[in-house]
C-alpha cells in the first residue's frame, strides 16, 4: 500500500505528527507530504525569543538529518496551501500545483491577532511569531529608545524581553489589570510586575492602546494610551494574543468552532473523515488550545489513527503551564483562578524575596484543584500531578519555597503521574529502573528513560527518586578517597599537592588502586609540567600510559604516531612502512584518520620510537585518556563544496590540545562543509563550517552508547572558536568524574548543555580567563613523552622484557600469519567475564 | 627448594613491579611502599598474556593488591588468589633479599 498524507503546515505540531507517523509506519504505508509556508523549516518556537539572544535559525531547527535524508517525507518549504477540493482529494498549492491526498491534515497553526487600533498599519509596527517576524524586529531595534509591546501575556513578556536584549526600554501594555491574565492572579500578577520591573521593563497594566502616531518619516512616531500616557518609540510589537488560521474553511466548506478554527471532533477529525486538524488551528469539540503540549497529543492521536487504524482519542489539555519568563518562573494549574463552586484558596506571599504561591482547594480543603506560583515554580513538578486528588500533607508545607521546608517530594506521587512531561515518561516507568538495578545515577535514568533530556525541569526530581530508593548516589572515587574526581582536582588546585602519596596520605587512606592512582596520575598531569613518568607518577599509571602504547590481547603494544589532521606526507608514509617491515609489525589506519602498528613487544618500543622521532613523528597518545585525533575533511583546499579551509583548522586544534591529560579520551573533528564529511557530531568536540565561520558541537561520541555533539556556538570566527573551545574543554577536566566522556558530563549539569553554554559562552561563573590561562600553560608547557623518554636513561631502562634478561622475549607472546600480516596466535583459555562485587568500566582501547 | 638471584634491590622499585625470568618460568615481582617483596607468576590467567608484573599496585581493605592491566581483576600479592574470582588464583612464590640481591625459589 502506498497512500499519500498531506500535511498543511510545517510548525511544531505538524513537525511532531511526521516523526509520530514515521516510528509507528514500519510498514511504510505512508508517503508524507508537507507544506510549511514559512521560509524555514519547523523550528522550536517556544524557544523564539532565544533566537533574538544568541541562537542561530539552525539551532533552533527541529527538523533531524534522519527526516531531511527520509525519502517517505517530501518536505516543500515556502509553499502554502490556496484550496482544498474534497470531492477530488486535491490541495492546490501556491505553485500552482495541485496535490492529490488520502489522508489530509490541517497543521496551519495561528496568526497573531492585531487589535484595531489606528495607526497600528504604520510602518514600525511588528507582530512577535515567526522567525522572520524577529529578523524585521531586530533591524528595526534602535538601542537606547523606548520600545513598546502591546500585550502582557506570555508572549507579550517574551517579546519585552527581546527588545531588552537588543538594548532598548521595553514598554509592556495589557489591557487586563495584571500580567499575564490567563495564567495568574491577581496576587501573582502583583509580584510578577514587580519583578518583571525590576529587569528594566515599564509595566502598564488595566490601559489600552488609543492609537498610534506617525512620526516625521512616517512610521511609527509614538503610541497613545487610554489613560493618556504618550511613549514616544519607533518600534511597536502586538502580542495581544492569537487566531486560528482556518481560512481554508472557505474553499473547503469545512466547518468551523463557533470562535474559530476547524471543527473537529475528539480524535482531530473533521466531519469529512479523510480530513484532520491539529494543534492551534484545531477546535476539537468547539476549543481551541494554544500551547505546544496539547497540540503533540493531538498529533499523536492522528497518529495512532492513521497508522493503526484505532479510534485514539485527544483527551484534552488542562492549561497547565510553568515557564521561565525574562528569568522569573511562573507555573499555573489545574483551576488556578479558584472559579469551581466552594473553591478555597491557600495563599503565601513573601514580598521580601518575590515569591507567591496559591493552592486552590474543594470546599473540605482536601482535594488539590488547582494553584499559581510565581518566583519561584519549584513545587510545580509535584503539585501538578496530585491536581485533583488528596492533599499529600498540610497545604502550607506543600507551599513553602522548597528550601525552607524539604518541600513537597516525589515520594507523595501517585506512581501514574507523569514526571517528564516533555517526553511523557511516569513515576513508575523510573521507579521501575531503578529497583530493576540498571541505574545507580540521574545520567543512567536519563538513557534509560529519556526523563530530563528535555527542559530539563524535572532534574531533581529524579535525584529525589534516587534518593527515595536508597540509591546511594556517592561520590567517592574509590575506597581510598571519599572525594570524586572534581572534588580531589579541586583539592590538588588549591593546595598545590603534586605527589599522589601525600595527597592520600593527607585526604585519603591506605596504597590507592587501579582506580584512584590512573585519575590522580591525570589529575596532576595537568597542574604539573613533569613527564608522566617522572619518579613516583611513573607507578600510577594505566599499563597504556606506563609504556606510552597501547597494550592488546597477548600483551604486546601498538603503537601510533600523532598525524595532525589526518595530514601526512608520502615521505612519512615511506617511514612508517619501513618501521613496521623492520620490526615485523601489523598495520591499520585507524577511525582517527591515523596508521596503528601493532605486535610491538614492550623492549621493541624504544627502538622502534627513535626511528619515528628521528623521522618527525611525535607520540600521538592514542594510549592515554588524552586528545587522541582532531580527524578533518580536505575543506576548501580540494572539496569542490568546502566554504572553511578545515585541514588548516584541524592541524591547529590538534597541535593546540595535543598531550591534554582528561577525565577520558578527547576526540574531535572539523568538517568544511555542512555535508559533514569528518563527522565531527560524533565527536566530544566537533567544528562544522558555515558561510560566516565555524559552529561548534559538543557532546559526541560513538562506542557503547553513541551521541551526535549538539550545537554550543555558531558562526565563530577562527580566534574565537578557539577560546570557546579552551574554556570548554578546560571545564571538562576540572568538573567531570573519573572515565565520564563529554555527552555524560553534560548532562550530569542540572540544565545540561545550557549550563555549559552559560559557563563557557556567557561567563557565568566569572571563571573564563582562568579556564583560558589554564590551557594556555597546557600549550607553552607541552613537550612530545616519547622524545622525552629517549634521552631519559632511567625511565629507558623500565622497557625490558625480564629484569634479568632483558633482550629475552616473553615466551607468552606468539605470532601466526593471516593476509600476509601477523596476528597474535590465538589461545585456548576463556575470555574473561566481567568481574562481580565491584564496579568494572570497560576501557575503549583504541586501535 | 632453590633459591635463585634475580636482580639487584634497587631493580624492583617500590609500588612496582618487574617481570623476571626465573628457570624459564615468567615471574612477576613487587616491592610494596613498605619494603615487603611478593613474586607472583606473571601470566595472566584470564587473558594468557605475561603481563601481570605491569599492573597497578594498591590495596584492598589493606591487602596489598596488583590488578591485571589487561581487564582489571585484581589479585592477592600475599596469596595470589584473584580478589574478583574466587576460583582463580596465580602462582606465588618465596621470595627474599640477601646482601641486596633479590632471591625467588621454585619448587
Amino acid at each position: 500500500m502506498n497512500k499519500t498524507l498531506v500535511i498543511i503546515g510545517h510548525g511544531m505540531v505538524g513537525h511532531r505528527l511526521i516523526e509520530e507517523i514515521r516510528e509507528r509506519d514500519t510498514a511504510e504505508n505512508w508517503r508524507i507530504v508537507v507544506l510549511g509556508e514559512e521560509a524555514h523549516p519547523a523550528y522550536d518556537r517556544v524557544a523564539l525569543s532565544s533566537y533574538m539572544a544568541e541562537t542561530t535559525a539552525e539551532g533552533l531547527s527541529l527538523l533531524t538529518p534522519e527526516t531531511r535524508r527520509d525519502r517517505r517525507v517530501e518536505l516543500l518549504t515556502g509553499v502554502g496551501a490556496t484550496a482544498i477540493d474534497r470531492t477530488e482529494r486535491r490541495v492546490s498549492i501556491t505553485t500552482g500545483d495541485s496535490l492529490h491526498y488520502d489522508a489530509l491534515v490541517l497543521a496551519t497553526g495561528s496568526r497573531p491577532f492585531v487589535p484595531p487600533v489606528p495607526g497600528a498599519d504604520l510602518p514600525g509596527c511588528h507582530v512577535y511569531r515567526t522567525l522572520e517576524d524577529l529578523d524585521g524586529i531586530r533591524a528595526a531595534a534602535s538601542p537606547g529608545t523606548d520600545g513598546v509591546v502591546v500585550g502582557g501575556g506570555l508572549l507579550g513578556l517574551e517579546a519585552a524581553d527581546a527588545l531588552r536584549t537588543l538594548g532598548m526600554r521595553p514598554h509592556v501594555v495589557e489591557v487586563a489589570p495584571r500580567l499575564m491574565p490567563v495564567q495568574v492572579d491577581e496576587g501573582g500578577g502583583a509580584v510578577l510586575a514587580r519583578l518583571v520591573g525590576d529587569l528594566g521593563i515599564e509595566v502598564h497594566t488595566g490601559v489600552a492602546t488609543a492609537s498610534v502616531h506617525a512620526g516625521e518619516h512616517g512610521g511609527v512616531g509614538s503610541v497613545e494610551l487610554t489613560d493618556g500616557t504618550e511613549i514616544d518609540t519607533g518600534l511597536l510589537v502586538f502580542s495581544a494574543g492569537i487566531r486560528p488560521r482556518d481560512e481554508l474553511a472557505d474553499s473547503s466548506g469545512l466547518p468551523r468552532g463557533e470562535r474559530g478554527g476547524f471543527l473537529v471532533d475528539g480524535g482531530c477529525r473533521t466531519e469529512d473523515p479523510h480530513v484532520w486538524a491539529i494543534g492551534e488551528c484545531a477546535a476539537v469539540r468547539g476549543q481551541c488550545h494554544g500551547l505546544v503540549a496539547p497540540g503533540y497529543r493531538m498529533a499523536t492521536a492522528v497518529a495512532e489513527q492513521l497508522t493503526g487504524g484505532g479510534t485514539a482519542e485527544f483527551e484534552g489539555a488542562d492549561g497547565a503551564t510553568k515557564l521561565k519568563l525574562v528569568g522569573v518562573d511562573v507555573a499555573s494549574f489545574g483551576d488556578a483562578h479558584g472559579t469551581s463552586e466552594g473553591a478555597l484558596e491557600v495563599v503565601y506571599a513573601n514580598n521580601a524575596q518575590g515569591t507567591y504561591a496559591k493552592l486552590v482547594l474543594d470546599d473540605d480543603a482536601t482535594t488539590l484543584l488547582g494553584g499559581v506560583l510565581v518566583g519561584d515554580a519549584g513545587a510545580y513538578d509535584v503539585l501538578r500531578p496530585l491536581t485533583g486528588g488528596p492533599l499529600p500533607g498540610p497545604p502550607e508545607q506543600l507551599l513553602l519555597p522548597a528550601s525552607q521546608s524539604g518541600g513537597p517530594t516525589a515520594g507523595a506521587l501517585p506512581d501514574e503521574a507523569t514526571v517528564c512531561s516533555c517526553h511523557n515518561v511516569r513515576k513508575t516507568d523510573i521507579t521501575e529502573v531503578i529497583s530493576s538495578g540498571a541505574v545507580e545515577d540521574v545520567a543512567g535514568i536519563k538513557s534509560c528513560t529519556k526523563a530530563g533530556t528535555g527542559c530539563g525541569s524535572c532534574v531533581p526530581m529524579l535525584k529525589n527518586l534516587l534518593d527515595e530508593a536508597g540509591v546511594a548516589t556517592s561520590d567517592a572515587l574509590c575506597e581510598h578517597f571519599p572525594q570524586s574526581r572534581s572534588e580531589l582536582f579541586e583539592i590538588v588546585r588549591a593546595t598545590g599537592i603534586t605527589t599522589f602519596s601525600r595527597l592520600i596520605a593527607e585526604y585519603g587512606t591506605g596504597r590507592g588502586c587501579d582506580i584512584c592512582k590512573p585519575a590522580v596520575a591525570s589529575i596532576l598531569a595537568g597542574s604539573t609540567t613533569s613527564h608522566i613518568l617522572d619518579d613516583e607518577q611513573a607507578g600510577l599509571q594505566d599499563t597504556n600510559d606506563r609504556f606510552l602504547a597501547n597494550m592488546q590481547r597477548n600483551g604486546t603494544y601498538s603503537v601510533v604516531p600523532r598525524v595532525p589532521g589526518g595530514e601526512i606526507t608520502p615521505d612519512k608514509l615511506i617511514t612508517l612502512g619501513q618501521v613496521a617491515t623492520e620490526f615485523g609489525l601489523y598495520t591499520k589506519i585507524t577511525g582517527g584518520q591515523r596508521i596503528d602498528m601493532f605486535g610491538a613487544r614492550v623492549e621493541q618500543l624504544p627502538e622502534i620510537w627513535r626511528r619515528l622521532v628521528e623521522a618527525g613523528f611525535e607520540s600521538g597518545h592514542a594510549y592515554g585518556k588524552a586528545l587522541r585525533t582532531v580527524k578533518s575533511c580536505v575543506g576548501t583546499d580540494w572539496c569542490r563544496y568546502g566554504v572553511q579551509d578545515s585541514v588548516t583548522m584541524a592541524i591547529r586544534l590538534e597541535m593546540r590540545y595535543r598531550g591534554l591529560r582528561a577525565p577520558h579520551k578527547i576526540k574531535a573533528g572539523v568538517s568544511g562543509c555542512a555535508r559533514e564529511c569528518a563527522e565531527a557530531r560524533s565527536k566530544d568536540f566537533g567544528v562544522i563550517a558555515t558561510e560566516r565561520g565555524w559552529n561548534l558541537y559538543v557532546g559526541g561520541n560513538g562506542g557503547f552508547s553513541p551521541r551526535h555533539a549538539e550545537l554550543l556556538a555558531s558562526d565563530l570566527t577562527d580566534e574565537d572558536l578557539i577560546r570557546v573551545i579552551d574554556r570548554f574543554l578546560m571545564f571538562y577536566i576540572r568538573t567531570a568524574e573519573r572515565l565520564q566522556r563529554t555527552a555524560g558530563w553534560i548532562e550530569s549539569f542540572d540544565n545540561g548543555l545550557e549550563h555549559v553554554r552559560e559557563v563557557v559562552v556567557e561567563d557565568s561563573l566569572g571563571i573564563a580567563a582562568d579556564l583560558e590561562a589554564a590551557m594556555a600553560r597546557h600549550t607553552e608547557n607541552y613537550t612530545d613523552e616519547w622524545g622525552a623518554v629517549l634521552n631519559d636513561p632511567e625511565k629507558l631502562s623500565r622497557f625490558v622484557s625480564f629484569v634479568n634478561a632483558p633482550d629475552s622475549p616473553d615466551p607468552t607472546i606468539r605470532f601466526t600469519e593471516e593476509r600476509g600480516q601477523i596476528r597474535p596466535e590465538p589461545t585456548d583459555l576463556p575470555m574473561p567475564v566481567p568481574t562481580t562485587g565491584r564496579k568494572t568500566v570497560t576501557e575503549e582501547v583504541s586501535a | 627448594m632453590r633459591w635463585h638471584a634475580v636482580c639487584r634491590e634497587p631493580e624492583v622499585p617500590t609500588e612496582f613491579g618487574v617481570a623476571a625470568l626465573v628457570r624459564g618460568h615468567p615471574v612477576a615481582l613487587f616491592r610494596t611502599g613498605d619494603d615487603e617483596l611478593f613474586a607472583l607468576g606473571n601470566v595472566d590467567p584470564f587473558s594468557g598474556a605475561g603481563v601481570i608484573s605491569r599492573g597497578i599496585v594498591g590495596d584492598r581493605q589493606g591487602e596489598p593488591t596488583v590488578a591485571s592491566p589487561m581487564h582489571k581483576q585484581v589479585f592477592s600479592l600475599r596469596s595470589g588468589q584473584c580478589l574478583d574470582d574466587p576460583e582463580t588464583r596465580l602462582p606465588t612464590y618465596p621470595v627474599r633479599c640477601r646482601d641486596g640481591v633479590v632471591e625467588v625459589a621454585t619448587g
